[in-house]
């Protein structure tokens, strides 16, 4: 038999928590070469992380169990080593990534100790450590890298803090790089940037890199082969581009088909009458940082139109301007004609029930102790004048089929949803006012992708039947391309460039946009193996 | 940061003088110290002179500016009770009642933080259960009780230490051993607590993954994230002691500042009174500023 350098057979997790047992993963098997990349693809829940948790000893016992398997390591089988021979194999042979690396570094101690400490740990002198920590630094592309070993992780973009992060997990060598959904938390054109330093370095080094991800332009990017898991199982393995072309399991045929920027775009609308919405000469800064330099936008009734921008752009400040949750300092917000922002809170109470949010987060936009009930007739307690209250049973019934949920859940609380779920509920709450306009602020950014795809599904009916406009504010230029009519692009508080969705997307002009577009990931590995060639040729006739 | 020092001291100084008039008015509300201090069979006249020489006569408002001239110009007033200036009578006592809050809250918190850490390092196990037990006795152990029964076990019956005063190392042992039970299950419980929240955090995953050994994860990594909110109880309770240990001084006739508090303020002894006051809260002052500057020293995000 072939010996892998690592090979997972025939594991089974479970977790015994209050409400049962809950198998985590069910009798999974892989491996992994050397100088190959290995994805594991799967939604929230799919058990994708479990077996690298096996791996680096990160599963508490209890609650955790590992009820069946080996995992071997270069033919050793790690299940049976000690504690102390697992410790002295993780970082040194085996190094970890995560998604959030500002809460996965240490906040209190400085980003060279952080480096350093990888090294000492796994027996290298403090002076020889402090050496090869600088070499890293400066190999993962980080500006200064003595004035940055001094510095704590806060004090560094996010982009540059998942440098620091590989620049860790590198330090001693690793045979394979375990990489947790290692640029989702990331702007696009960063995310590029993170997957092309992570690709250099396995062809440098030869390690073999497993990657977890819930992204098929991730998979489509860097990896050579997937293994595709749904709720626990393996249900597809093979060679990524095949997988993609020739989906053999219904989940992943669904999950490929949910993939979004596929279908074909809205035709522009005719322009007639007056905008619902009219930003003029927007302008907020925040102490010395300006947010918003001067933004200039307009809102059809029944359209949609997309903020996109990465982080930092000003488009979460622009949603939070034009329903005045957060003032701007100057410029004018016209609704129908008449400024917002000069409105007494009298006159802005009445027009609040027009203009709706949505937010990201629907664990946090949902108060935790009130019903679904109480979360959607809130808004009548509120507007008396919507509803009387002896409708209000039979209209919250209503609302929830709306959403595609069932009556009977008016009674549960948040906690006892999903997360596409609870973004329905919060949909629904935003329906309940009876709104003109509802702003989206990230509102399918936190989804899987089969649920986003039916929550966008969902506001596209709902724009259908009630005639909404939608301000939609998003990063992800797939799900745009699919929903919005007109698109708004934002860098550093400005509009950098405006325009329906086909102009913005077959033509761009502005350089920012022409960037975002090719940095985002296409699910295709065929089209993203184009691209990087693209991309090659044109650094190689570019030297940096 | 010397900015800030300087703003907390100003707020400070205002509530300091806002609590100086305050407890002036308040204490000679108590009624005229002159009978406590005369014997029984005093004349009249005698008693007129003794507040001719206190100038207790002159209205209360005279009697006020004298006491903040004679402030300003460093002067705390006589005691009456010992008949030399207040602040000396203060600051002896301080001094004992400085080191005994020194002394426990260093053993409190030494002992607290490495129980509390390794208790939460292992939740539920047999160590936590009898770490959380004791603690939660030792927090709700009222210190007067505590204080008479150990007085009883170890001066009455078992002749080991002595029941109060002071002179000797073992006089130190009791007054501390008694105080040191209420803020260690307390502060004890408060690093259990913020320990196990840090021990789950994702940067404690990346530490084992990088395989740091178990006693760097908790010392290292987790005890300095963990002592934020622990810093603020210690500050507290340490607080809480230098005000004087009132009970605990009086029970084991230890002479610190609490002692000092309760007799003044049973004998009328005004200036002793209002001094005791200016010393605590400048003890207070300096805490709260060293907790401030502790949390800056621990967080680098805090800078003031």
């Amino acid at each position: 038999m072939v010996e892998h350098l690592l090979e997972v057979r025939d594991l089974s997790v479970e977790f015994h928590t209050a409400v049962g047992t809950v198998r985590a993963v069910q009798n999974v098997s892989w491996h992994l070469d050397r100088g190959e990349t290995l994805a594991i693809l799967g939604e929230s829940g799919s058990g994708k992380s479990v077996s690298a948790s096996a791996i680096m000893n990160l599963i508490d016992m209890p609650p955790g169990k590992i009820t069946s398997g080996t995992i071997l390591l270069d033919g050793r089988d790690m299940l049976k080593m000690t504690p102390e021979e697992r410790r002295l194999i993780n970082g040194a042979k085996i190094a970890m990534i995560f998604q959030d690396p500002l809460a996965h570094l240490n906040p209190v101690y400085t980003v060279g100790w952080q480096i350093t400490e990888m090294m000492t740990t796994h027996g290298q002198t403090g002076g020889g450590a402090n050496v090869r920590a600088l070499e890293l630094l400066r190999r993962v592309g980080i500006t200064d890298p003595e004035k940055a070993m001094r510095k704590y992780p806060f004090q560094f973009s996010g982009g540059q803090r998942q440098r620091l992060m590989i620049a860790m997990a590198i330090a001693c060598k690793p045979d394979i790089l375990i990489a947790d959904e290692p640029t989702t938390a990331l702007d696009v054109t960063v995310q590029a940037q993170v997957l092309e330093l992570l690709q250099e370095l396995q062809q440098e080094t030869g390690m073999g890199m497993l990657l977890i991800t819930h992204d098929l332009g991730v998979v489509a990017e860097i990896a050579d082969r997937v293994v595709v898991m749904n709720s626990g199982c393996i249900v597809e393995t093979g060679n990524a581009a095949e997988v993609y072309r020739d989906p053999q399991n219904a989940y992943t045929k669904k999950l490929i088909a949910a993939a979004p920027g596929k279908g074909a775009m809205p035709e522009e609308r005719s322009r007639q009458g007056d905008p619902l919405l009219h930003g003029v000469g927007l302008k907020k800064s925040y102490g010395s940082f300006q947010a918003l330099k001067g933004v200039d936008f307009f809102i059809m009734p029944g359209e949609t139109v997309a903020v996109v921008g990465e982080s930092g752009s000003g488009k979460s400040t622009l949603a939070r301007a034009i329903v005045r949750l957060d003032d701007p300092q100057e410029g004018q917000v016209l609704y129908r004609g008449k400024d917002l922002l000069a409105m007494t809170p009298k006159e802005m109470f009445g027009l609040r029930r027009d203009l709706q949010m949505v937010f990201q987060d629907p664990t946090q936009s949902l108060n935790p102790r009130m019903t679904v009930y109480q979360l959607i007739s809130e808004a009548w307690v509120i507007h008396s004048d919507i509803l009387p209250k002896a409708k209000w049973k039979d209209r919250v019934s209503e609302l929830l089929v709306k959403v595609g949920l069932k009556p009977d859940m008016a009674e549960r609380y948040p906690h006892q949803f999903s997360g596409g779920q609870r973004q329905r509920i919060a949909i629904a709450r935003a329906l309940a006012m009876e709104p003109k306009l509802i702003i989206c602020d990230e509102a399918v950014s936190a989804l899987d992708v089969s649920i986003q795809a039916q929550v966008i599904a969902l506001l596209e009916g709902l724009r259908r039947e009630f005639g909404l406009s939608y301000l939609f504010i998003a990063h992800d230029l797939p799900v745009v391309r699919d929903f919005a009519d007109r698109v708004i692009v934002m860098k550093a508080g400005e509009i950098v460039e405006e325009g329906p969705v086909r102009q913005i997307f077959d033509a761009p002009v502005h350089p920012y946009t022409q960037a975002l577009l090719a940095a985002s990931l296409d699910p295709d590995p065929d089209v993203q193996a184009t691209r990087r060639a693209a991309r090659r040729r044109q650094e190689g006739l570019v030297p940096a | 940061m010397k900015s800030f020092i300087g703003k907390r001291a100003i707020a400070s100084g205002v509530s300091l003088v806002v609590l100086i008039v305050i407890v002036f008015f308040l204490s000679r509300l108590t009624g005229d110290p002159t009978d406590l201090y005369l014997p029984l069979d005093a004349t009249t006249e005698m008693r007129q002179q003794f507040r001719e020489i206190n100038g207790f006569n002159d209205p209360l408002i005279v009697q006020f500016g004298r006491y903040v001239s004679d402030l300003v110009q460093g002067n705390f007033g006589q005691s009456l009770r010992q008949a030399r200036p207040a602040m000396d009578v203060v600051l002896e006592a301080f001094v004992w009642t400085f080191w005994l809050a020194v002394i426990t809250m260093a053993l409190v918190t030494v002992a607290a933080i490495i129980i509390g850490s390794l208790a939460a390092f292992r939740v539920g196990g047999v160590f936590d259960r009898i770490a959380t037990f004791f603690s939660l006795i030792g927090a709700a152990a009222p210190d007067f009780w505590l204080a008479i029964v150990a007085i009883v076990i170890f001066a009455v019956k078992l002749h080991v230490l002595p029941t109060s005063g002071t002179g000797s190392v073992w006089h130190w042992v009791l007054p501390v051993g008694v105080l040191f039970i209420r803020p260690f299950g307390l502060i004890l419980q408060v690093v259990r607590g913020s320990m196990i929240s840090v021990l789950s955090s994702a940067y404690v995953k990346t530490a084992r993954a990088k395989g740091v050994r178990s006693t760097s994860i908790i010392f290292v990594h987790g005890l300095r994230n963990a002592m934020l909110p622990v810093i603020t109880v210690i500050g507290d309770q340490s607080a809480a002691i230098l005000n004087g240990a009132v009970v605990v001084e009086t029970v084991f006739g230890f002479p610190g500042i609490g002692k000092l508090m309760i007799d003044s303020i049973l004998l009328r002894d005004f200036a002793v009174v209002l001094a005791v006051i200016m010393v605590s809260a400048l003890a207070i002052f300096i805490m709260n500023l060293l907790i401030d500057l502790a949390y800056a020293l621990l967080d680098p995000r805090i800078r003031y």
